[in-house]
């Protein structure tokens, strides 16, 4: 299934193991913004945080980076296997109310003992199950999204009215692990649904990914490669009833600029030989100079295999600040990357319009 | 320190899901001050846009105001089987909302309302540790335990706990959160932790180090007698309705006296009731702005509704500027869900009767009377002059301020008593300290020995 080249999407992680202050977020979330990159990620685990590299809740970072910033989105991961539901969906509605349409957030599984011993409420599952139930928890996260419909405040004087209750709906979630009743208590975010993204590197991923995610991030080190899992992604989003341009497939890579070429338009043009190398655990690693990795991205866009790149600096200081000026820069003066914001939402960004409210319409089409 | 210097603390509720912020109309008064422009109409602000919450913090910081406070609610409410529809609704989550608070103030605390019936320790002790680093030792957590079947519908554990568990829980809770806060060496890193409790069995090591406070302060918003010797034995802060002068000192006395058996000093728990305020340039002037602000809070309909709460039946016949209703109410009924009730329905029911008998009240006029909370009621001297009295009394310690505006209810407090309980010497001109203890004058935890 190919789909024409469009837009280059660009994001990337500021994880900080062993940071605790918001200086150091709110200083890479401006540089990532200087560089009008489609949105930030923060990495998150209830894991054991091994000696001097403990980590603060993600979407807490991002909250407190949100006013600080004004366009960029916002993307922690957020875990669903000890967490509820309900409040997942609370706290990532209000990311994208105190952002004002910026909110996003990685699913991400616990899928270890460890982790099921700090909470205790049941023992690690496998992946596969821990997948499904994430996809669960997706789904009942929305439902409470749309359950307020987006004019549900009325403030109508004449009746003493805030709110015209038939507005508001029940989601009645029945899974196989927890039901929830509804509906939210946050009102409808301004997105309608924020963002919802996937590291689709591993297959046990895949099919909550195809199902529920925007965006999806994979794992892979050739265009070739990438352009096969997003096809396969996309062929089984539209198994699942939705269009295969639903899917933003980003290529995981992990970034390290350290000693490469200087910033572009200062010395010769480089022409180096552009290859990532395969990482067990981890993305793909990219080593090289900035203009090198412009030279991959182009590469790769080019081919169509993705629609962009979710980077992640091995040094986050030093390597986004020389990604933001150096590879940014370059994909910028060849037309390949915005140079401003033309929207202020993280679904504007991706070119992914605002929903309707599935209780909205349905209580449109019984009228 | 003399006890006419006793110092107050304030802080700032934001006003969220109620029927007492009004919506309908602009307020009178401080809209007529030169330069300052007119709440829009209907839409005085919002309850949930980031701007109105914004604009509170700042306004509670420029007061110099010990801290933020948001309420907590997982259900929405509902009567007689339908979404209750009259009362402002909607609210964010409140420790998401509190750390981008933190990106627009310096020196607030930042409290958050967290119901410890539907959450797990070590989750909510991240959130929260994450919200201390994040503002720089800002957080403070105000443990509630209210909890019903009707709530847990949107949660995995569902069900509900009794009444008495409630506390066990809250308690064994709060007592794990502070395990895991301390489990980190000052050299910065984690300990294993083991707690097995009755409700808790886990282990491990905690993802975060130690906060900027240590601990998050604690706070604990209950009135009962569990609730009372909770917070004596777990709490820096007892957030009561109780504001009246005599209710308040018995209140005070009692709760004070319940600390020396866990060890505490009087000085280690602050209680700070809930109040409400309405100033005038003149004390007619205030009573009669205070008048306008309870009928818009109390229309005909929330009237009805409201006795409906309590007598737990469908009185929808009845004419809000009627007679009471001569039928008893029904204490079992379930018509009111997700609203917390206080006390026993036939006991309030006696009591409401015999004021509308006595001063011959309509059902409107009774609630009015019934239900308003203790308010500051005057001009900015006479609010000051109150206010002190209060904590000189031994009334309490401060009060939460909760505005009837939003976001503009704390303005004119700011503006025209803040300074004035400065010249007392009631409150401070400048921060001290940089953290929420410091602010409270806790000490930090580990230190108490
Ligand atoms: C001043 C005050 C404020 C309260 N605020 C909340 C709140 O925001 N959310 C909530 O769920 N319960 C709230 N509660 C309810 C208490 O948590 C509830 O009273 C508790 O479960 C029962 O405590 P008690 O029986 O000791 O009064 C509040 C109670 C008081 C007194």
């Amino acid at each position: 299934m190919s789909v024409p080249t469009g837009t280059l999407h660009l994001a990337a992680a500021i994880d900080g193991d062993g940071r605790y202050q918001a200086p150091y977020y709110v200083e890479l979330a401006r540089l990532a913004e200087e560089g009008m990159l489609d949105f930030i990620t923060l990495d998150d685990t209830f894991g054991p945080p091994g000696p001097g590299r403990g980590r603060l809740d993600a979407l807490a970072a991002l909250a407190r980076v949100a006013p600080a910033t004004g366009r960029i989105g916002l993307v922690p991961t957020v875990t669903t296997t000890h967490t509820e539901p309900f409040h997942v969906s609370s706290a990532v509605a209000t990311l994208d109310w105190v952002s004002r349409g910026r909110a996003g957030w990685r699913v991400e599984v616990s899928a270890t003992e460890a982790e099921a011993r700090l909470v205790g409420r049941r023992p690690a599952a496998p992946a596969g199950e821990l997948w499904a139930e994430a996809g669960e928890v997706a789904d009942v996260v929305a439902r409470l999204w749309d359950s307020w419909e987006d004019d549900a405040e009325i403030r109508d004087t004449a009746t003493g009215r805030f709110i015209d209750r038939d507005k508001l709906h029940y989601v009645d979630f029945e899974g196989a692990h927890f039901s929830v009743r509804g509906p939210a208590i946050v009102p409808r975010p301004p997105q309608g649904h924020p963002v919802v993204a996937v590291a689709a590197t591993d297959p046990v991923t895949w099919q909550t990914a195809a199902r529920h995610a925007d965006v999806v991030y994979l794992r892979a080190t050739s265009p070739e490669e990438a352009g096969r899992i997003r096809d396969e992604l996309r062929r089984r989003a539209v198994a699942h009833g939705r269009e295969a341009r639903a899917l933003t497939v980003l290529a995981s890579v992990a970034v390290d600029l350290a000693d490469g070429e200087g910033a572009p338009g200062t010395g010769p043009a480089v022409n180096a030989p552009v290859a990532l190398t395969d990482t067990p655990g981890g993305p793909p690693l990219y080593r090289g100079g900035p203009a090198g990795l412009a030279e991959l991205i182009t590469g790769w866009h080019t081919a169509d295999a993705v629609d962009g790149f979710h980077i992640t600096p091995v040094a986050p200081r030093h390597d986004l600040e020389r990604f933001v000026n150096g590879t940014v820069a370059l994909l910028q003066h060849r037309g390949l990357f915005r140079t401003f914001y033309p929207g202020a939402t993280l679904r504007g960004h991706l070119g992914l319009s605002r929903p309707a409210s599935r209780y909205a319409l349905e209580r449109e089409a019984a009228r | 320190m003399s006890r006419q210097h006793q110092q107050i603390h304030l802080a700032a509720h934001f006003p969220g899901v109620n029927n007492t912020t009004v919506w309908t109309v602009p307020p009178a008064g401080p809209t007529t001050t030169p330069g300052r422009c007119a709440p829009r109409s209907p839409a005085l602000g919002s309850q949930i846009d980031f701007d109105s919450f914004a604009h509170l913090a700042r306004t509670a910081e420029r007061g110099l105001f010990d801290f933020f406070f948001l309420a907590e609610g997982l259900r929405l409410r509902e009567h007689n089987g339908r979404i209750h529809d009259l009362d402002v609704v909607g609210r964010p989550e409140s420790i998401t909302v509190l750390n981008a608070l933190a990106a627009v103030t310096e020196r607030l605390g930042l409290a958050a309302t967290v119901n410890a019936t539907f959450n797990e320790p070590y989750e909510l002790a991240r959130r929260l540790a994450s919200l201390d680093h994040l503002s720089g030792g800002r957080a403070a957590w105000n443990v509630v335990t209210s909890s019903d079947a009707f709530t847990g519908e949107n949660f995995r554990r569902g069900g509900f706990l009794d009444r008495a568990d409630r506390y066990t829980r809250a308690a064994e809770f709060v007592a794990t959160a502070r395990e895991l806060w301390d489990s980190w060496t000052p050299d910065g890193t984690p300990r294993p932790f083991a707690h097995t409790g009755r409700h808790f069995t886990i282990d491990g090591e905690f993802g975060v180090p130690r906060s900027p406070q240590g601990h998050p302060v604690v706070i604990q918003a209950g009135d009962s007698d569990e609730g009372r010797e909770f917070a004596a034995s777990a709490a820096d802060i007892i957030f009561t309705r109780h504001g009246s002068l005599e209710a308040g000192r018995a209140f005070y006395a009692d709760v004070k006296r319940r600390l020396a058996r866990y060890g505490r000093a009087p000085e280690e728990l602050k209680i700070m009731p809930g109040v409400t305020l309405v100033l005038g340039d003149t004390a007619a002037d205030a009573q009669e702005k205070a008048a306008e602000i309870r009928l818009q809070q109390v229309s005909p309909q929330t009237a009805l509704l409201t006795l409906e709460q309590i007598w737990g039946v469908d009185l929808s016949g009845y004419d809000p500027d009627g007679p009471l209703p001569d039928i008893d109410p029904d204490p079992d009924s379930q018509l009111t869900q997700g609203r917390v009730r206080h006390g026993d329905p036939l006991a309030v029911a006696a009591k409401w009767r015999a004021l509308s008998e006595e001063k011959g009240l309509s059902i409107r006029q009774t609630v009015i009377e019934a239900n308003g909370r203790q308010s500051f009621i005057g001009t900015p001297e006479a609010v000051a002059a109150q206010m002190a009295e209060f904590v000189a009394a031994d009334a309490a310690d401060g009060f939460i301020l909760v505005p009837h505006l939003t976001p503009g209810g704390l303005d004119d407090f700011v503006d025209r008593v803040v300074p004035l309980l400065q010249e007392r010497g009631v409150f401070r001109t400048a921060y001290t300290g940089t953290t929420l203890r410091d602010h409270l004058g806790l000490p930090f935890p580990g230190e108490r020995g």
